[in-house]
């Protein structure tokens, strides 16, 4: 069974459609016994930081979630609450990944908003895409790049694309948009 | 590094795309999501999908659209056409629409673009503006075109982006129809102006155009609807040439 964290944030449906072009047909809950017991969860979102984590902890998510051993992938949103902290509203997030979250700064366009290349792919999250693929990215906020960075993306400075910690995956931009490297990517995770 | 986006709009009415002419070779050329996927596998970024009738009774036939393009289709998308109302947004965008696009409904009510952006985030929000240029000044249209405001283009946009919205949609009047290239010198000027991204939209003819609107006009996207519907510019050798040229594109 796979399991996307359903919390409120937008994009859910786009995730659950395609994991269905996949020909899975995911449960989207918040429950904590159903998220232990899945295969495998994904934890999308677009939206708020601060809103995400309040809602997170009134369903005692925040404690539930860094305590996961099946494979888990943040998208987007997912990926940096599954950080240490995040500008965005001072929010302290879940701390799987030692990594602080900023706003984009700096003399071009923000949100950063379309296809980017990602670079120094280090993960069977990766296998079968090549270097400088293109994946859709829509986002303000960003984590910096460190050990358990898997994937990197230029956009005013060096990111994050992907992190990997333990049974811990994460991408910044949208596999569920992202066309059939998107696709393959969420194959990957899939196999894990 | 990002690319520009190349858009291509459908026109849709009760449900159904407004037909193109050269596309004998799809099953069934009126169906949007045939289309749009057709338009995602030539190399499209994005699509929008534009409900040119938007009467409230076919509001579910648009939903149930929206549901099955969101179920088929692995690039964004974006719905415009009727929004007046946070909850027009949520229905849309709950069936799987990445982004919503609002114009009259802006103008009329400002504070429906901060309402949406607080309650779905910036990056959902794409906000139409049709102007027109007369006597050397822009002026914001509204209802297609139909109805003059007093707003001047250029501020209107610095509102926009201060209240909230994700992306500007700019279509010039003087140039949308003409096929003679985009509204390259006001672009340019709206483009240094803002700090989100301006998708530019009216005037496509040839690949040349499109190559102004990102060299000349600093746009971030551009968008055309009947010359990639009529196959008068294929999007795969679109996207060729700009790269030739040194635009950076997705290919």
């Amino acid at each position: 069974m796979i399991a996307i964290i359903d919390y409120n944030a937008g994009n859910i449906q786009s995730v659950r459609f395609a994991l269905n072009r996949l020909g899975i047909e995911p449960v989207l809950t918040n429950d904590e016994e159903q998220l232990q017991k899945a295969d495998k969860v994904i934890f999308p979102g677009v939206g708020e930081a601060g809103t995400a984590m309040s809602f997170l902890k009134s369903k005692n998510l925040h404690q539930v979630i860094p305590e996961l051993s099946q494979p888990v992938l943040g998208i987007c949103l997912g990926l940096q609450l599954m950080c240490r902290h995040s500008e965005e509203s001072n929010t302290d997030c879940l701390n799987i990944f030692p990594l602080n979250v900023k706003k984009f700064s700096g003399g071009m366009k923000i949100p950063h908003i379309g296809w980017n290349t990602i670079y120094n792919l280090k993960s069977p999250l990766f296998k079968g895409c090549s270097e400088n693929n293109y994946v859709y990215y829509v986002h303000s906020y960003f984590a910096e790049t460190e050990k358990n960075t898997i994937a990197e993306t230029d956009y005013i400075n060096k990111f994050s694309a992907a992190l990997q910690k333990n049974n811990f995956y994460a991408v910044q931009f949208h596999p569920e948009k992202s066309s059939s490297v998107g696709e393959q990517i969420l194959k990957n995770f899939l196999a894990l | 590094m990002l690319t520009k986006r190349i858009i291509s709009c459908l026109d849709i009415k009760d449900g159904r795309t407004v037909k193109g002419i050269n596309f004998v070779d799809l099953r069934d050329a009126g169906d949007p999501v045939e289309l749009g996927k057709r338009y995602a596998d030539e190399g499209a970024d994005e699509l929008v999908f534009l409900d040119i009738t938007a009467t409230h009774e076919n509001r579910k036939t648009l939903i149930e659209l929206v549901n099955r393009i969101s179920l088929n289709l692995n690039i964004p998308f974006t719905v415009g056409g009727g929004i007046s109302s946070v909850a027009d947004v949520s229905a849309l965008l709950n069936a799987g629409a990445d982004k919503i696009s609002i114009n009259s409904a802006a103008v009329r009510h400002p504070e429906l673009v901060s309402e949406i952006a607080a309650r779905f985030g910036s990056q959902c929000v794409v906000v139409a503006v049709d102007a027109k240029k007369t006597n050397g000044i822009w002026k914001v249209y509204l209802n297609g075109g139909r109805i003059e405001t007093e707003l001047h283009l250029e501020d209107w946009v610095k509102q926009l982006e201060k209240l909230g919205a994700g992306e500007i949609l700019f279509t010039s009047m003087n140039h949308d129809g003409t096929k003679n290239g985009f509204a390259c010198e006001e672009l340019s000027r709206i483009s240094e102006m803002i700090s989100i991204p301006l998708i530019a939209s009216g005037g496509a003819g040839k690949p040349e155009h499109f190559l102004e609107a990102f060299s000349i006009g600093k746009a971030d996207a551009a968008l055309a609807a009947s010359v990639f519907h009529f196959k008068e510019i294929e999007i795969k050798n679109l996207k060729k040439y700009l790269a030739q040229n040194q635009i950076p594109v997705r290919l």
